[in-house]
């Protein structure tokens, strides 16, 4: 027995065999995330196509301001809008890194592509839910409330 | 290790491209549709933020939904999510159903019979709403609503 051990020997496994030495792992994490982000966004995105291209009686064609405005003036929906753009665009923003990793074998190429993911994210979640919580069913100016606003707006 | 017997007449080496079965075009639709989804939900956050800006604002945006071509773009995108779905319960099944590799194969078929009789009816009415008249606002498209002058007016 010398006092250093050889540089070349095998990594010594303390943590059990098979077993890396970190105590998280952030890829299972991410996998059982896309699951259960998955089975969410069925439900949620199942409503919410139904909800805007079905029930109104022109589908895509009734969708005006006054229709998200009604939508909006209620908690609810501001919720479920708000999940449909966290959870959707976490899964997608994940299932594209996946991508990314696949098919991005140079490494400054691989990592400029997951910056330009990661930017969008940022830009379209943190604009998304600043819309929801900021948004006004019936905006007005000099105390007018403005034409194309739901008829709740007008009713005094 | 051996190699696994040969079965039937030696054929010629064709390459190194893997070639799989339907489970194989499922994971490269799955990996289309989620890449195409994602790229919609982005323009659809922005065109949606319009409704921050003005009704007028958000009108003009989401009046280039009516447009036939628009029309097909969403009707593709509700194919995608539908497929997208679909798969993705199937891929959900296989991981955690403990028959879920045993029948893999059915779980397919089953996803895209269960995606043909959703998607049908809805491209029905989709294509009908595209395409059928509206009596409120045929004879003036939505998007002369931006040419009301005063704020406020009615």
């Amino acid at each position: 027995m010398t006092a250093i051990a050889d540089p070349k020997a095998p990594r010594t496994r303390s943590n059990g065999p098979g077993r890396r030495a970190t105590r998280t792992n952030a890829e299972a994490a991410a996998w059982m995330f896309m699951r259960v982000s998955g089975i969410t966004l069925v439900v949620l995105l199942a409503v919410h196509l139904t909800s805007n291209l079905i029930v109104p009686e022109q589908g895509v064609r009734s969708l005006d301001f006054a229709f998200v405005a009604g939508k909006w003036s209620s908690f609810g929906w501001q919720l479920w809008d708000l999940a449909i753009l966290w959870l959707a665009m976490i899964h997608g923003g994940n299932g594209l890194r996946t991508i990314i990793n696949d098919y991005a074998h140079n490494n400054v190429v691989r990592l400029w592509c997951k910056v330009l993911v990661a930017v969008a994210f940022g830009a379209v979640v943190l604009l998304g839910t600043l819309v929801i919580f900021t948004f006004d069913p019936c905006p007005a100016i000099n105390g007018v409330v403005r034409p194309g606003s739901p008829s709740f707006c007008f009713a005094h | 290790m051996s190699a696994p017997p040969q079965v039937g007449p030696a054929k010629a080496p064709v390459g190194t491209l893997y070639r799989g079965r339907a489970g194989m075009w499922a994971w490269v639709m799955h990996r289309i549709t989620g890449f195409l989804i994602f790229l919609f939900l982005l323009v659809h956050v922005l065109d949606t933020a319009m409704v921050r800006v003005s009704p007028e604002t958000y009108n003009a945006a989401i009046s280039t939904y009516a447009n036939w071509v628009m029309g097909f773009v969403e009707a593709g995108l509700v194919v995608a999510i539908v497929l997208h779905a679909a798969n993705g319960l199937r891929i959900v099944a296989v991981g955690f159903w403990s028959k879920g590799t045993k029948f893999q194969h059915q779980l397919l078929l089953a996803g895209v019979a269960l995606a043909v009789v959703l998607v049908l009816p809805f491209l029905v009415v989709h294509m009908s709403h595209i395409f059928g008249s509206d009596p409120e606002s045929d004879p003036t498209p939505p998007i002369t609503i931006t040419s009301s002058p005063i704020p406020g007016g009615n």
